[in-house]
């Protein structure tokens, strides 16, 4: 295929042909079935094409076949690395129509499970950040702490993966005994951990130099394309819906200490006990997206323990889950909350009966990798994985 | 070994025996060292990042393992994509395996005398070297033959990284050169006799230097993390040998593990030391040059050689990939220059401090090569049969010039 239209040209401009490389659906890192077209002129990448659907599992039609906690599962599969936010998620949104929600000791549930699910996922984020990079064990470092996410979750829920557990009006099940400490032993765990993630990653030179400076995003193309969370933030645009969200999310939150994690000033919030910005990177660089992650995953920790702190001096139910065929009232609601990808935002309408008559998900990670093309012209081929693991998609949630 | 055969057996044969038996041990070194080193590998990186790697095939630490996987290759299915050109599609693999054993003829394992060497060549250096350089055209010829775009990649990769690197690395490999005054590697090696402060590595600071560069780049030559452009699996799916699968894929396999055993071994002989290990056993032993002498300086070299193998490991799965844009910056805006600086300040420190290393004693004792015992009489009788080792001690930069008038003795 000749690049070069008007072949008069070609005398003055010798240029090779270019290529087009379909990069997935079945690729190492593409993050699933996400397939890209490459146009390539050797190493040189003119333009990336996504394409997405390869997921698809019609999720939203078939919540609206389905009352809102038998939807429950559906959401699990959306963003299956933090499906514990998806079920956040969509249960404040339910409880935005059925204006309800959890008392105050199923409040603090729910953040504390929500925040662990967001260090499991950042903690991915991390590990296939360092996959795409090329180096390995990072990757394994980031599972071996997941794991013990993932076994404190089994025993809350009896699932590892697709939990089901945070559910319309509460939880399906409290805590059991001991669960509190054995949380609280996982977090002095980790948090010195940190530090070797960093050593490995965030300062490692040729991680620096493969991330400082690639895929550069300004403030404003971030706004435009309706990016959100980390990927937003590492832009440097404040805001974090944990905070800036609609009451029914971020009353959540109410009482708790945290920052937004975003670059003011040239400095994070409490950065200073972590590694310095190199001087190589831009602001809304890809290093700046990981570092992001990385930072928040501090500041999780530290919401968890506030949160069972606050759980474990609450008393009562942790909350009463809705009935299952329970009437919705007519109307329609859209709520969106902070999942660790984004924002990620659920519509529901509804003609009075039990089964939502229209249902409709926003995903983060879709907006996200709308940027992707704009980010990878004229970068290398070896900046492609580079600039898509930044934004750390999960192809479940774009496709549902 | 040919001229011990000569003795008993007609020339032809003799010499056919002896090209047999050194195959045979090279083949061999390079098989089963690949067996330990993917083994080596898998522990490693089991390690590194907090698991245990194999634990059952074999009874114990999974020593067994690879053999598992080399049956489980052996019984694959051997898969050449449509469209791929047959013929080149299936000699790349073994181009590129023949050239990594190829290497091995030129390099001694033991010296002296009467070195463990399968054909003694006096420019051993440079013939190691290039034909390392060869193992590239089996890559190229892989990517080239796949019919896939992501072999492609892999290869041009390959290609011109390889050729890139061949430059500092030659620079490198120059500097032992230069202080031994010979390309042979068994004086290369025997001018290193005696303590660890007689290394080249220990010479002078440019060598000292040089070394690290040079195993940068034979790392960057080997294609091994973070230079592992040409089969970057997050980027071209497997690069080069996506495309291949079974016994064909574990030749690349093989010839990876063969170029970096190789690259390590001439790393030990040129600036380790070699066959002299840090004490010198063998000749407080007064055993050097005997064949147990010889064993230990075997042993010596392969040490060795597994140590730069495992650091090279110990990269791979600590470091992030490179871009091909670094990888070309490394090598061509520090490597390069680097070794030629080092190259220049290598040879000022031979000529300001003729014979002096760094650690302010004289180098290489002109000992080495007055060897009394033979490991058998039948080689000595040999050894006195062949032309004997001129030795030229003038007062040159490099105390003991040996220049060997005959290099085809047989090890």
């Amino acid at each position: 295929m000749a690049t070069v239209d008007d072949p008069r040209t070609i005398e003055f401009d010798v240029r090779t042909d270019e290529m087009l490389v379909n990069m997935g659906p079945q690729h190492p890192s593409t993050h699933g079935v996400l397939r890209l077209v490459l146009r390539t002129d050797g190493e040189v990448v003119s333009e990336i094409t996504p394409h997405i659907g390869y997921l698809h599992r019609c999720a939203e039609k078939i919540g609206e076949n389905l009352t809102p906690r038998q939807w429950i599962p559906y959401t699990d599969r959306m963003d299956y690395l933090a499906a514990m936010n998806m079920n956040l998620g969509w249960a404040l949104t339910v409880e935005k129509l059925l204006k309800y929600g959890p008392p105050e000791k199923g409040r603090h549930l729910r953040v504390i499970i929500s925040e662990l699910g967001r260090i499991a996922s950042h903690l991915v984020g991390m590990g296939a950040y360092g996959l795409d990079l090329g180096t390995f064990s990072p990757f394994l470092y980031a599972f071996r702490e997941r794991e013990k996410i993932l076994d404190l979750f089994e025993e809350a829920c009896g699932a590892r993966l697709t939990y089901s557990y945070l559910t319309v009006g509460g939880a399906t099940a409290d805590l059991p005994p001991g669960w509190l400490q054995k949380c609280e032993a996982f977090l002095d765990e980790l948090e010195p951990i940190v530090d070797e993630y960093h050593a490995l990653l965030t300062t490692n030179a040729i991680f620096i130099k493969r991330t400082a400076g690639i895929g550069v995003m300004p403030q404003e193309m971030a706004i435009d394309f309706g990016t959100s969370g980390p990927v937003l933030r590492g832009s440097g645009v404040d805001h974090d819906l944990r905070r800036d969200g609609e009451e029914t999310y971020t009353a959540m939150y109410d009482g708790y200490a945290f920052e937004v994690i975003v670059q003011k000033n040239g400095h994070y919030p409490k950065d200073h006990d972590y590694p310095a910005v190199p001087t190589e990177a831009v602001l809304g660089d890809c290093w700046h997206r990981f570092y992001v992650r990385m930072l928040e995953l501090v500041q999780s920790i530290d919401l968890v323990r506030q949160a069972i702190d606050r759980y474990s001096r609450s008393e009562g139910s942790y909350g009463e889950p809705m009935k299952l065929n329970q009437k919705l009232p007519k109307g329609e609601v859209y709520l969106e909350t902070e999942a660790p990808r984004g924002q990620m935002g659920f519509y529901i309408v509804s003609n009075g009966e039990a089964i939502p008559w229209r249902v409709r998900a926003r995903s983060s990670s879709f907006c996200n990798l709308s940027v992707a093309p704009e980010l990878c012209r004229s970068c290398l081929i070896a900046d492609v994985p580079a600039i898509v693991g930044s934004l750390d998609i999960v192809m479940g949630e774009i496709d549902r | 070994m040919g001229a011990f055969f000569d003795q008993y057996l007609p020339t032809w044969l003799a010499y056919t025996l002896a090209g047999l038996i050194h195959v045979g041990l090279i083949i061999n070194l390079v098989a089963v060292g690949a067996l330990i080193f993917i083994w080596l590998e898998r522990k490693i990186s089991g390690r590194i990042q907090d698991r245990l790697g194999p634990t059952r095939v074999g009874g114990k630490f999974g020593w067994l393992q690879t053999l598992a996987d080399g049956m489980k290759l052996l019984t694959k299915e051997d898969l050449m994509p449509e469209g791929a050109d047959g013929f080149l599609f299936r000699i790349a693999p073994y181009v590129s395996f023949g050239a990594s054993i190829t290497a091995f003829i030129a390099i001694p394992f033991a010296g002296g005398d009467y070195p463990w060497i399968a054909q003694r060549v006096n420019t051993g250096v440079f013939f190691v070297i290039a034909v390392l350089g060869l193992e590239v055209f089996g890559v190229i010829l892989a990517g080239y033959s796949s019919a896939s775009k992501w072999s492609l990649f892999g290869a041009m990769r390959e290609a011109a990284q390889v050729v890139s690197y061949e430059v500092p690395l030659g620079m490198c490999a120059v500097v032992p050169v230069l202080l031994a005054g010979s390309m042979d590697l068994v004086v290369i090696g025997d001018q290193q006799a005696g303590w660890f402060t007689n290394w080249f590595i220990f010479n002078d600071p440019a060598t000292f230097i040089t070394f690290w560069v040079y195993f940068t780049c034979a790392t960057a030559s080997v294609n091994r993390a973070p230079f592992d452009l040409a089969e970057a699996e997050s980027e071209l799916v497997a690069g080069f040998h996506t495309e291949y699968s079974g016994l064909r894929w574990s030749f690349f396999f093989m010839a990876e593990y063969g170029s970096m055993f190789s690259v390590s071994i001439l790393a030990s002989i040129l600036f380790l030391g070699g066959w002299h290990g840090p004490i010198p056993i063998a000749s407080l032993l007064h055993v050097d040059g005997t064949y147990f002498g010889n064993l230990l300086g075997c042993l010596n070299v392969l040490f060795k050689g597994t140590l730069g193998v495992a650091i090279m490991m110990w990269v791979r799965w600590t470091l992030p990939r490179l871009r091909i844009d670094q990888v070309m910056a490394t090598c061509l805006k520090y490597c390069t220059p680097i070794a030629a600086v080092m190259f220049l300040g290598a040879a000022l420190w031979q000529y300001a401090l003729p014979g002096r290393n760094f650690f302010g004693l004289s180098r290489a004792p002109a000992a080495v090569y007055n060897v009394s015992e033979g490991w058998s009489a039948g080689a000595n009788a040999a050894i006195e049969k062949s032309a004997p080792v001129e030795t030229v001690n003038a007062e040159s930069p490099t105390p003991v010039a040996v220049v060997l008038t005959q290099s085809n003795r047989g090890g």
